[in-house]
């Protein structure tokens, strides 16, 4: 379908972009995930400017811009991220989250008290302080180059961000932002469908009737979202 | 507290609780059936397009258990302190109506007869010195004949889709030529071949393999089962694992059993039913029934009950007759008592395979039951004599639809980078171009591997959560790696230009954080000698007779298949001796 944008944004929203549609369709919770704006740019809900920016960086150092497209911020990772940190995931209440809280061996999992929302918040501002006494500059006012030689330490994971392994950091940014870019736009990334055509993904077609074996022809139809937006 | 009375409590609303349920009101008996989690039908949560979203459902955990209210904590070892699953990873019980079984893939297997006497076979054919030190090894006092009419019985409720091989003795189809004879055809002809599927086919029998299609409790066609409930042709939309199947294709409690069960005015469902214990009379012989908590008002309600099933989730059993008093809690130090002993798992590992950049595998097409697969290493049906190991693993090609977020947060596999530079084009090349080939194997038991009460976590009502001691052993690490070395001969045949084997490593510790499989097993498990069984060959308790334990925690081992058609056979073959021996005359149906 070949709507001109605003016309398309409308449809969007008339279908299954508002708010009222969930809270009916007994999704009240993840209500407050969807945007109930269309207008640019996003203001983030959750992050200071200054945690915003970092995240802009660090979502395009993570799935960077190239020939195959744009990078995770211009495909709205943060933007995902921000409103993820209003939804029940973003307060902790998918994990079990009652003391004692103990570090113990890394295969028993995480065993932090802090739910994604304080782990960012931490995490954030030990990494700006960590980048500033390295280079003198908070991590979004590094180079490009630099901001990645610092996520590949974060990474490593020998270092704690305040109360954070910086691995774990690294690892919950890592997997929100591909879970941004990878997401229905429904949650606020993977503009234009983008990510999904990276991936040659058909988003909610979901009937493969006719395509249980072509002999490794590729799928010829482009994604559509639950909404209905095409690419 | 108001005590109300009927004729049993099953507990547990997914597949070995809708089974008993269904069984027991037809045999005319009043059942209530407790359901902690929400009430689900397929037509108002499970509809398209809002449940096929991946980031609400399989990322988010939409049908999974809430671990907030509960969960359980994990050592490797028994000196180690146990530390809390916080969050859902290497496995994903469910919860609410339907259970695991509403959010589960459909691979619809019976079982290998040989597992079913393992230790017997083992015995006869290696010694029994063969067996290592430390492992249970146990038959589970049941046999295939016994079994067969009952896993019968459970295709034809979940509409599976095969290819016999045999029927009655006779070579009807091109099957599992290692599959036990059968008493009738599969409900529905197999379910077509993927790509993928049918390159491992070509390479696996051109190198002396014997493929076969999966059985799927997806329907390759449409269906009514003999309750009346209707399924839709699949359509290979790839939501199965995870998801409430909107086609109506995949088998669960909610389509194929809680129709037909809902209309019988002597069945009752509550959800939001917590039950806290089993209530044991003064003398700790019989059940009276149970405590729930009524998670709507926050009120305990005691249900009395003259019979009292258990059949929720593998570990939630164990739980459940741990915090109720229900034999004796296994002590792994003075090798006594049965509840808790022999849990087990399964080895899992997956290996990948990159096909030239003209052949597209489309891996978001896929059926969660769907797929080909050999037997050759599987079970008994190879010689362990030489290998010196016990037990072995199905190997298939299982495209069960790939979605994107999964497939981009786990990496583009072999050695390519899972973030920033030269991550996309790495990313592209696996998930258009590659396949992945799991070995699903056994997992033996072993004597320091159990399950009991943690010392220090408790649950959001007070209770101890369970604790798990478990940790992957010697010899079921040698069999993977043995196993995972007989896919590189297919992956070279189906000219592969490169590859990665999955295997697990010499001395590889249970990792939590990374998804293996739900497909836990054991802690009550059945068997002929009470000393080393927590139920009876009918999954009665031998302690309380008038309690049934009904799931994969009957298995004394982990065995390669995947649980569900056992659990659905034991389940029917635990209800028909229940309806046609013990309701006659109510007590141990085998003396101790």
């Amino acid at each position: 379908m070949k709507l001109p944008s605003s016309t398309r944004r409308n449809f969007t929203a008339g279908l299954l972009g508002s708010t009222s549609f969930w809270i009916y369709g007994g999704h009240k919770v993840w209500a407050d995930a969807l945007q109930s704006e269309s207008s640019r740019p996003y203001q983030p809900q959750y992050f200071t400017s200054e945690e915003w920016r970092f995240l802009n960086a660090a979502c395009a150092r993570i799935f960077p811009a190239d020939a195959h497209g744009p990078d995770g911020a211009v495909l709205g990772a943060p933007e995902f991220i921000d409103r993820q940190m209003n939804t029940p995931y973003g307060h902790g209440e998918l994990w079990y989250m009652s003391g004692p809280f103990r570090s113990g061996a890394p295969n028993l999992g995480y065993q932090l008290s802090l739910p994604p929302r304080d782990l960012y918040r931490q995490s954030i501002e030990a990494a700006n302080a960590y980048a500033r006494q390295l280079k003198g500059q908070r991590f979004d006012e590094l180079e490009p180059s630099d901001q990645i030689a610092l996520l590949k330490t974060f990474e490593q994971g020998k270092m704690m961000l305040g109360a954070v392994p910086a691995h774990t950091f690294f690892e919950q940014l890592r997997q929100n932002t591909l879970e941004g870019v990878f997401s229905d736009p429904l949650y606020g990334g993977n503009k234009g469908l983008a990510g999904w055509m990276l991936l040659g993904f058909p988003g909610a077609r979901a009937d493969f009737m006719d395509w249980v074996n072509q002999k490794g022809a590729p799928y010829p139809f482009g994604p559509v979202s639950i909404s209905g937006e095409t690419a | 507290m108001c005590a109300k009375k009927v004729d049993a409590v099953v507990i547990g609303a997914g597949w070995a609780g809708s089974i008993l349920a269904k069984e027991l009101t037809e045999a005319g008996l009043s059942v209530v059936m407790l359901e902690r989690g929400d009430e689900r039908a397929t037509a108002v949560e499970g509809d398209y397009p809002t449940s096929i979203d991946e980031l609400r459902g399989a990322i988010r955990h939409r049908l999974f258990q809430n671990m907030s209210k509960s969960t359980v904590t994990i050592r490797n070892t028994l000196d180690q302190e146990a530390l809390p699953y916080r969050r859902l990873a290497a496995f994903l019980p469910g919860e609410g109506v339907g259970g695991a079984g509403l959010h589960w893939s459909g691979v619809h297997f019976r079982v290998a007869p040989d597992d079913l006497a393992l230790r017997t076979n083992v015995v006869a054919r290696y010694g029994k010195s063969f067996i290592p030190e430390g492992m249970n090894l146990q038959d589970y006092g049941v046999t295939y004949e016994e079994l067969e009419p009952f896993f019968d019985k459970a295709e034809k409720v979940f509409g599976t889709s095969g290819e016999p091989y045999t029927i009655n003795g006779k070579v009807v189809g091109k099957g599992n030529r290692f599959a036990p004879d059968r008493s009738d055809a599969f409900p529905l002809p197999a379910m077509g071949d993927v790509y993928s599927a049918s390159l491992f086919r070509t390479a696996a029998a051109s190198v002396g393999y014997h493929p076969y299609a999966l059985p799927a409790a997806n329907a390759s066609a449409q269906y009514t089962n003999p309750y009346g409930a209707q399924m839709g042709p699949c359509n290979f939309c790839g939501y199965c694992s995870g998801y409430d199947c909107y086609m109506y294709s995949k088998a669960s409690p909610n389509v194929n059993i809680l129709p037909a069960l809902r209309q019988d005015s002597k069945f009752t469902l509550i959800t939001k039913a917590h039950v806290l214990k089993v209530n044991l009379d003064a003398d700790r012989k019989k059940a009276t029934g149970v405590t729930y908590l009524d998670l709507r008002t926050q009120k305990q309600v005691e249900l009395d009950a003259d019979l009292v099933i258990i059949s929720a989730f593998q570990f939630h059993n164990v739980h459940l007759m741990l915090l109720s008093g229900i034999g004796q809690p296994y002590d792994p130090k003075q090798n006594t008592g049965t509840v808790g002993r022999n849990f087990v798992y399964q080895t899992i590992t997956t290996s990948r395979a990159w096909l030239s950049p003209k052949q597209y595998t489309n891996l978001f097409v896929g059926a969660g039951g769907a797929g080909v697969a050999i037997d050759d290493f599987n079970s008994m049906n190879f010689d362990h004599g030489p290998l010196g190991f016990v037990g072995g693993s199905p190997v298939w090609v299982n495209q069960a639809g790939v979605k994107p977020i999964a497939a981009a947060v786990g990496g583009p596999g072999g050695k390519a980078p899972t973030w920033g530079e030269g991550y996309k084009d790495a990313m592209v090349d696996t998930y258009r171009h590659s396949l992945t080939i799991d070995a699903h194997g056994s997992n033996m038991a072993y004597r320091d591997v159990y399950l009991d009460l943690d010392p220090t976590y408790t649950n959001a009502y007070g209770q101890p959560l369970l604790r798990m001691t478990f940790n992957w052993k010697e010899n079921d690490i040698r069999m993977n790696q043995y196993v995972v070395g007989k896919i590189e001969p297919v992956i070279k045949a189906m000219g592969a230009t490169r590859y990665s084997l999955g295997m697990l490593k010499d001395g590889e510790v249970f990792d939590t954080r990374r998804y293996q499989t739900t497909h836990l097993g054991g802690g009550a498990v059945m068997g002929t000698d009470p000393k080393t069984s927590c139920v009876n060959r009918y999954l009665q308790s031998w302690d309380i007779s008038n309690v049934f334990v009904i799931g994969a925690s009957a298995f004394p081992q982990g065995m390669g298949y995947n649980p569900t058609g056992m659990v659905a056979a034991l389940a029917y073959w635990a209800a028909y001796h229940i309806r046609t021996t013990y309701l006659k005359n109510p007590g141990p149906m085998v003396q101790a």
